[in-house]
């Protein structure tokens, strides 16, 4: 976008003729874009299955899941260091499933925030 | 695809490595694979993308220079509202990751090609990269101040001991979950588009049932190869974001 809108913007006129009708570019493409409905971002892919919302649930799962799996490895490591198996591998599994809760709401509530 | 119809060929055929040129450097195997060629293809075919779409630069553009342009500005828009201005100058990072898992995922979605980003180590290389990056980055920017983000604002200090080791986590299972959304979306839709594909030859003249359904999906894998390459640049952005601005999620 930086430099994208520069580019059609500060462009010094071709060396050429320039196309006889550029002077109405903008309100020709003003015109065609308010023929098009505004449609949101692929919303629903082919045989009406939605791509977006299957990410969505998609991304929220991996979270809990990812962030399980991170307390129960670093539950194993301490307990191994310190030798206190299975006390650490609990509280880490606890606190794990907290962290994924918590970051799968925030995940949900960004999303909630990005589509109003 | 052909070949899934033979009782020994399994779906999960397309995810085998293959050397391609053997080669072994102090008994490390770094030999050329086809995961390495399908790389190579991958940043070739950007690199021809890009400077096809850029040569003419024309004030109207064509379509090769409209598709560039919408890919930068998409990666642009990201990176400027999820991390502000100050993220300007990690645009070309963001921009590579994400044209190079776009590509590879639609490369991957040509019959007969290999996915390179169906497998997580590579996925998860790739995570690890950015998490140690955005780490450095953080601890440069804010020296120790950096470790302020595991504690949220506003929090009572009675419940640090509690809320400190669930931020940690988080932090932790940032590279993680990155790495394995984006393989398993690969894995998971192409191993489907395979097994479908198995029963369309399987089932004779009733295949057309499986067949419908194999062009259904191949559609939606057409979106999900764009939308994990995007989620991937969007959180890439986030966590960047984090880095940078600390307090403001």
């Amino acid at each position: 976008m930086f430099v994208a809108a520069q580019m059609t913007d500060d462009r010094p006129p071709q060396p050429g003729a320039p196309p006889p009708d550029l002077g109405d570019f903008g309100d020709r493409l003003r015109r065609a874009q308010g023929q098009n409905e505004p449609v949101g971002p692929q919303e629903t892919g082919a045989g009406g299955v939605n791509a977006k919302g299957m990410g969505a649930a998609f991304r929220i799962a991996t979270e809990l899941i990812a962030a399980l799996v991170v307390g129960a490895g670093l539950g194993l490591l301490l307990d191994r260091w310190l030798g206190t198996r299975p006390i650490l591998l609990l509280v880490f599994l606890a606190l794990g499933m907290a962290s994924g809760i918590l970051s799968a709401f925030r995940e949900a509530k960004r999303m909630g925030a990005a589509s109003e | 695809m052909e070949e899934a119809g033979h009782a020994e060929h399994s779906p999960l055929a397309q995810f085998e490595i293959h050397r391609l040129i053997p080669l072994e450097f102090f008994g490390i195997d770094a030999s050329f694979t086809n995961a390495a060629l399908f790389m190579l293809i991958s940043v070739a075919l950007i690199t021809w993308f890009l400077m096809a779409a850029t040569r003419g630069q024309n004030l109207v553009p064509g379509r090769l220079q409209a598709m560039a342009e919408a890919s930068y500005g998409l990666i642009a828009g990201a990176v400027r509202d999820n991390v502000g201005t100050e993220g300007k100058q990690y645009f070309p990072f963001v921009f590579s990751l994400f044209m190079f898992i776009l590509f590879a995922n639609f490369i991957g979605l040509i019959p007969h090609t290999f996915t390179v980003t169906s497998h997580i180590i590579v996925t998860f290389a790739l995570a690890m990269f950015i998490f140690i990056a955005v780490t450095i980055i953080g601890l440069w920017r804010h020296k120790l101040h950096f470790f302020s983000l595991f504690l949220p604002h506003g929090v009572p200090i009675f419940l640090a001991p509690l809320l400190v080791p669930i931020e940690i986590i988080g932090y932790l299972t940032r590279p993680i979950s990155l790495s394995v959304r984006l393989a398993a979306n690969m894995l998971a839709g192409h191993t489907m588009l395979e097994v479908f594909a198995g029963f369309v030859v399987a089932l004779g003249i009733f295949g057309f049932a499986p067949f419908l359904f194999v062009i259904a999906i191949y559609g939606l894998e057409v979106i999900v190869a764009f939308l994990q390459a995007y989620v991937f640049a969007v959180l890439t952005c986030l966590y960047l974001s984090d880095a940078i601005n600390l307090h403001k999620h």
